[in-house]
């Protein structure tokens, strides 16, 4: 089964626990002067459940066809059947980085989390100049937040959080 | 209409907001350069900044010479590098790569600024016009005609997806419909699908849903594919001489004008948008061009330039029109700005031009004005903001990346929220891998919450579905809706058929 079936199916599973949640769960809690309402707060969802588990069976079976979809895509179109020649490891190291500055950032400050992301992510690209590469991102990171913190007046805690604010 | 246009007159001739227009256009320029960061993700990136302004008014302007930048930023990466960094640029490097190949890159980009001068400012000229008539029209909806209208508008975006596409379109569309659904809405002021959770009290924050759906896929690409936007030998890259001839000029006369008004009325329809615009205006103008002029298309063609840049910049500002007078975007990127004008207190549609004529005409003016800082700002600088190509990836992409991220916390100021980030955005990234379309998510998501509100609203006034039948051109709309929906498949099923019809004659 292609891809795009295979989220058609998680998609229609979804709209089935939203569907149950909406028709079975949330009534329950309506306070009596809002059911004599034409409209409920479980109606809008209701409808958008049994409308996506529609139209997600409508892509799980394929009954759309595809007209002209089986051209070869170029060399610069995305394609997951060609994801082992892609650098997945190098993605996933950086999507793990950003966990890591969302975890990171309130705990060690603005100013040590995003030197770090910065530096961090160019060495995981391959970057191994650490003379150029260390010096940009500490500048780069002053920068933003001076322009941050001081310019649009958003505050950004930029020491980690045993040294105050 | 007139004491209008002398208020917005006043109001974008002031200092800050002439700055904010000369910004907004650079910043946009210098980032829609960049591989990977379209003018969606770099509004969205741009609206904490905007909000911070407080002025109404001047974030929106702001915003909008983004918005101008960005394309035309697009269109210089196309035409220099062949790698367009935006949709809505494809067609531009279909002549202007050729031309710059052919070493008159500083040629290419003068015609693409000049067209995009022209469509921009045509485009701002209907918009005058077009734009009152359809507010005055859209003072007489009520709340049954705002939910049809907005089915239609959805119906649209869904249509335009592309052929077999709908469906998938219209699973997105109802995908963002229900994240929509999540938090505490106005009207019934209790908590819906938050699972306990308290970040999800407030509901998706739509700054963080936009970055995980355009900025931080783009970006993943970029990291998995890195023939991705690093395509051309860079040769093309050498600006030198920016004039075109009186010949070439005249040339582009016709096309301008042609491409202006088609482009204008596309990017009108919701869906259609300058992607749509830009190819449309190229197929019609080679269609039409005759013997040498034609054969010439696809190999440096000042017409195959200019048609594109024309249309899709006249589309840009068609797509103001159902934003500023319905309240409806037509398109990703004008349903985030949306998405920022209700972060600032100002609910777009009818009302706008009665309630606050300084916004709504500000606007438009600063529509001129940034494509005049366009034409006589940017394109001088083009060789000198161009540098930013020569930034490797190993230091561009963990800046792009920590631009997202930033956009997501500044808004909310919540950690919290950059983890939603990354578990959206790959969500989004396993989404354009499987082909399935996001600006209707993301459209959906922001038209959610006023699509139940008018909704509940004529329930409650008819009691029931009864505002339906009752309101005939409710029922219309709704009618269009469906038709919207049902035509790719009807055409498609009838194009298949004659197909097999035609195998089984031979």
């Amino acid at each position: 089964m292609a891809l795009d079936r295979w989220i058609a199916l998680i998609f229609v599973t979804f709209c089935c626990v939203y569907g149950y949640a909406a028709f079975f769960t949330m009534d329950q809690l309506l306070p009596p002067f809002m059911q004599r309402n034409p409209v409920w707060p479980s109606t809008f969802p209701k409808m958008l459940a049994v409308l996506g588990v529609g139209v997600g069976m409508i892509v799980l079976l394929g009954i759309e066809k595809r007209v002209g979809g089986d051209a070869e895509p170029s060399a610069t179109d995305i394609n997951y059947r060609r994801l082992r020649e892609y650098k997945v490891g190098q993605a996933l190291a950086l999507l793990g980085l950003m966990v890591a500055y969302a975890l990171m950032l309130r705990p060690a400050g603005f100013l040590i989390a995003t030197t770090v992301f910065l530096a961090g992510g160019s060495a995981i690209l391959g970057e191994r100049k650490f003379h150029v590469m260390i010096p940009v991102a500490v500048l780069a990171t002053g920068f933003v937040w001076y322009l941050v913190q001081e310019v649009l007046g958003i505050f950004l805690r930029p020491f980690p959080f045993f040294m105050g604010t | 209409m007139l004491e209008g246009i002398m208020i917005g007159l006043g109001a974008a001739f002031s200092i800050q907001n002439i700055l904010m227009v000369v910004a907004g256009c650079l910043i946009g320029t210098f980032i829609g350069m960049l591989p990977g960061l379209g003018p969606m993700s770099i509004i969205a990136i741009m609206i904490p900044v905007a909000i911070t302004l407080g002025d109404p008014a001047a974030a929106l302007i702001l915003l909008a010479g983004v918005y101008y930048g960005a394309i035309f930023g697009g269109s210089t990466s196309s035409i220099l590098l062949n790698a367009p960094g935006v949709a809505g640029t494809v067609a531009t490097s279909f002549d202007g790569y050729p031309m710059a190949r052919k070493g008159q890159a500083g040629k290419a980009l003068t015609i693409a600024a000049v067209a995009s001068f022209a469509g921009g400012t045509i485009g701002a000229i209907l918009l005058v016009i077009f734009a009152p008539v359809l507010s005055s029209v859209a003072l007489r909806f009520h709340s049954a005609e705002y939910f049809a209208l907005m089915v239609v508008g959805l119906s649209a975006i869904a249509a335009f997806a592309g052929t077999g596409q709908v469906a998938k379109a219209l699973m997105m569309t109802i995908l963002g419909l229900i994240l929509a659904t999540v938090g505490e809405g106005a009207l019934f002021s209790m908590p819906r699908f938050t699972m306990g959770l308290l970040d999800l009290q407030s509901g998706i924050s739509f700054i963080t849903l936009a970055m995980a759906m355009f900025a931080l896929p783009e970006a993943l690409f970029l990291v998995l594919n890195p023939m991705r936007g690093a395509s051309g030998d860079g040769a093309s890259n050498k600006i030198t001489n920016l004039r075109f001839s009186r010949e070439e000029g005249k040339a582009m006369i016709p096309v301008i004008g042609r491409q202006s008004i088609q482009g204008f009325f596309i990017g009108v329809l919701p869906g259609a948008g300058a992607t749509i615009a830009s190819f449309l205006g190229y197929a019609v103008e080679r269609n039409i061009a005759k013997g040498d002029e034609q054969a010439e298309f696809g190999k440096g063609s000042v017409k195959g330039l200019a048609a594109p840049e024309t249309a899709n910049n006249a589309a840009c500002t068609g797509s103001f029109v159902p934003l500023l007078t319905l309240g409806i975007p037509g398109s990703g990127t004008t349903a985030i700005l949306l998405g920022a004008l209700i972060a600032l207190n100002v609910t777009p549609g009818p009302r706008l031009m009665i309630d606050t004529p300084e916004i709504f005409w500000a606007v438009i003016i600063s529509m001129f004005i940034g494509n005049l800082v366009l034409l006589i700002l940017n394109l001088p600088l083009i060789p000198y903001i161009a540098k930013i190509l020569a930034i490797p990836r190993n230091y561009l992409i963990p800046f792009i990346l920590f631009f997202t991220l930033m956009g997501a916390y500044i808004g909310q100021n919540n950690a919290t929220e950059l983890l939603m980030l990354v578990g959206l955005g790959v969500m989004a990234t396993i989404f354009r891998f499987a082909d399935y379309p996001l600006a209707p998510l993301l459209i959906g998501f922001i038209l959610g919450t006023m699509l139940e509100d008018n909704f509940a609203r004529s329930m409650q006034l008819y009691r029931g579905l009864d505002f339906i039948i009752e309101r005939p051109m409710t029922l219309g709309l709704l009618v269009i809706a469906l038709v919207l929906v049902l035509l790719p498949s009807y055409r498609a099923r009838r194009a298949r058929k004659r197909a097999e019809g035609v195998a089984d004659g031979d």
